[in-house]
């Protein structure tokens, strides 16, 4: 069985919305778009996306550290929102395990959106009906991109490459490797959802060096450096013995 | 969560409507074994009128909750794990069989269908009402469910949502009944006053209790388990966008604490202890209590609506971790 998905890894996203803007403009102009800006120059704008980027403080001051934090539909692999939707509009593929709403049967009546606790199902408000992140399902499949180009538009813009994208159930595949040897973890595992989506954590680069390495452990007195120090033309000591 | 005004009034008007029928088929089986007077047959129809009635408007409501309407018989398609669809099946059952129920008293028409040993008639009617019956319980139980379903709105998953949606149904649509038989001067206000009264006090037991057991529910999910970083201190510094999105509007009441208890004083007040006092007065009074009836159920139906508000905005719902903080 093929689950798609997507590894994010907050060690390298910048929070530059690139990701956004490219789900954005894919989407709305996709077959299943548009996907509504209401008053975007007005007062109260408001519109759909798919795709989020948040941004939360780790720590209190001096000592904190920011995080950037992509947010889209995980692709759950028990997703609580499919089964509670009265008309069979979302589903999950057997094929590759996306979940999708079909927007010719939704009834918007936003019942799915209970069922998910992560807050990435939205209401377009000029089509009333429920759209979510589709995993450029009209994207990775197209036979008429290259190869190279057939993965969401969101993974294509990313220019740190925060966004892994592939099968989480082939252990040989970019994103299993991630998740394996990168500390890969699920949000919200406490439901259950088993979200196909992972993060990798902010990792930092550390030596660890014991107080012992730093000074010789055979020289506890320190007797080396008051010996004083050998002639350019002397002997060294690796010179006079050969053990 | 966002209380959405279709929803509260489908859910309390359905709920009267089927306790309004529960209360017109416990006074025909009590009158049946020859407990309690039986009155005319139009008392059962009205009532049964009635019922349909506040069912099509709240079914009426229900359609501004949809964002396409005209898919509506979608729903029915998948029963097999949605509540919600359930309920979309049930309801118009259940108006049917009222409608029935109605129609047979209407007429008058209530041939035996078979007899039972001890030389016992079954009725049309009784058939009728025993299914009706069975309906208004599946009915209560679906709607309550969609709610109690959903496990990530803990103030909701609890066998107590499905309780008490029963209840409250029930003691509305009771008290409904009993002005119904005061204006109809049936001689049943006593009975159905009394019941009235018992089911708004179990209401206030089972709504007292889930007020207690929300009040100390622990949110199982945590910033922490949101961005899945163990550190005691997050702050969310930008959600993402300055403007309002679905997620902002639909999960969140936007009302003060304040406002959040004053509506729950007034909804205990106004569902539960008026009408219990003007139900009371009701039995004793010697002049016609018609009036006095009526205004018990008006207040407990806007004390109801006032409840059902409350229960969606008690609700908290863990995609709130997400959009706290706006730039
Ligand atoms: S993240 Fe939400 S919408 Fe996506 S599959 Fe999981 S529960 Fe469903
Ligand atoms: S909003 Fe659409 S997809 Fe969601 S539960 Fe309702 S019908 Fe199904």
């Amino acid at each position: 069985m093929t689950q798609l998905a997507l590894v994010i890894d907050l060690n390298v996203c910048v929070g530059c919305q690139a990701c956004v803007t490219s789900c954005k403009e894919w989407n709305t102009s996709g077959e299943a778009g548009p996907l509504v800006d209401m008053n975007p120059y007005g007062a109260d704008p408001t519109g759909t996306f798919f795709n989020r980027v948040q941004t939360f403080e780790v720590g209190e001051f001096p000592n904190t550290e920011t995080v950037h934090f992509p947010k889209s539909c995980l692709h759950c692999e028990e997703p609580p929102c499919v089964p509670v939707c009265p008309t069979g509009a979302s589903y999950k593929r057997k094929e590759d395990g996306i979940v999708l709403v079909d927007y010719d049967k939704c009834i918007g009546c936003k019942y799915c959106s209970w069922a998910c606790p992560y807050g990435v199902r939205e209401v377009d408000a000029q089509r009333r009906v429920m759209t979510k992140c589709t995993l450029c399902v009209d994207r990775i499949y197209d036979q008429d991109l290259p190869e190279w180009d057939r993965k969401p538009a969101c993974v294509r813009a990313c220019p740190t490459n925060a966004r892994l994208y592939g099968d989480i159930h082939d252990p040989n595949s970019v994103v299993s490797q991630a998740i394996r040897e990168n500390g890969g973890y699920q949000l919200m595992p406490e439901w259950g959802t088993k979200p196909a989506n992972h993060y990798l954590p902010r990792r930092k680069t550390r030596i660890t060096v014991r107080e012992d390495e730093l000074e010789r452990a055979d020289n506890p007195l320190k007797i080396d450096s008051q010996l004083p120090k050998p002639g350019r033309d002397e002997p060294s000591l690796d010179d006079v013995t050969s053990w | 969560m966002h209380p959405a005004f279709s929803v509260l009034f489908l859910t309390t008007l359905i709920g009267a409507g089927q306790g309004l029928f529960l209360a017109l088929f416990s006074v025909e089986a009590y009158a049946e074994l020859g407990l309690v007077p039986a009155p005319g047959s139009d008392f059962f129809a009205i009532g049964s009128l009635l019922s349909l009635g506040l069912l099509g408007l709240g079914l009426f409501a229900s359609f501004f909750h949809l964002g396409r309407p005209e898919r509506a018989w979608r729903t029915a398609t998948k029963w097999r794990t949605s509540w919600l669809s359930r309920e979309v099946i049930v309801l118009p059952a259940f108006m049917g069989m009222v409608f029935l129920y109605g129609l047979a008293h209407w007429l008058q028409f209530n041939p035996p269908l078979g007899v039972l040993p001890g030389d016992n008639f079954v009725l049309l009617t009784v058939l009728l009402g025993i299914l009706g019956t069975l309906l208004a319980f599946a009915l209560f139980v679906s709607t309550a469910m969609i709610y109690a379903a959903v496990k990530f709105l803990q103030e909701w998953h609890s066998p107590l949502t499905v309780v008490n949606y029963t209840l409250l149904g029930a003691a509305s649509g009771f008290t409904l009944a009993t002005a119904l038989a005061a204006w109809a001067e049936t001689g049943l206000v006593p009975f159905l006053a009394g019941w009235a009264i018992i089911l708004t006090l179990l209401g206030l037991v089972g709504r007292v209790t889930s007020l207690i057991r929300n009040a100390r529910i622990q949110p199982k999910s945590t910033l922490q388990t949101a961005i899945g970083i163990k550190h005691p201190a997050i702050q969310q510094k930008s959600q993402g966008f300055m403007g309002g999105s679905f997620n902002t509007r639909e999960f969140f009441h936007h009302r003060s604490p304040a406002f959040l208890r004053a509506v729950k004083w007034l909804f205990l007040i106004s569902a539960f202890a008026i009408p219990t006092a003007l139900l009371a007065l009701a039995m004793v009074m010697t002049v016609d209590p018609t009036n006095v009836l009526i205004a018990a159920f008006v207040i407990q139906y806007l004390g109801l609506l006032a409840e059902r508000w409350f229960f969606f905005a008690q609700a908290n719902h863990p995609q709130n971790l997400y959009y706290q903080s706006v730039s």
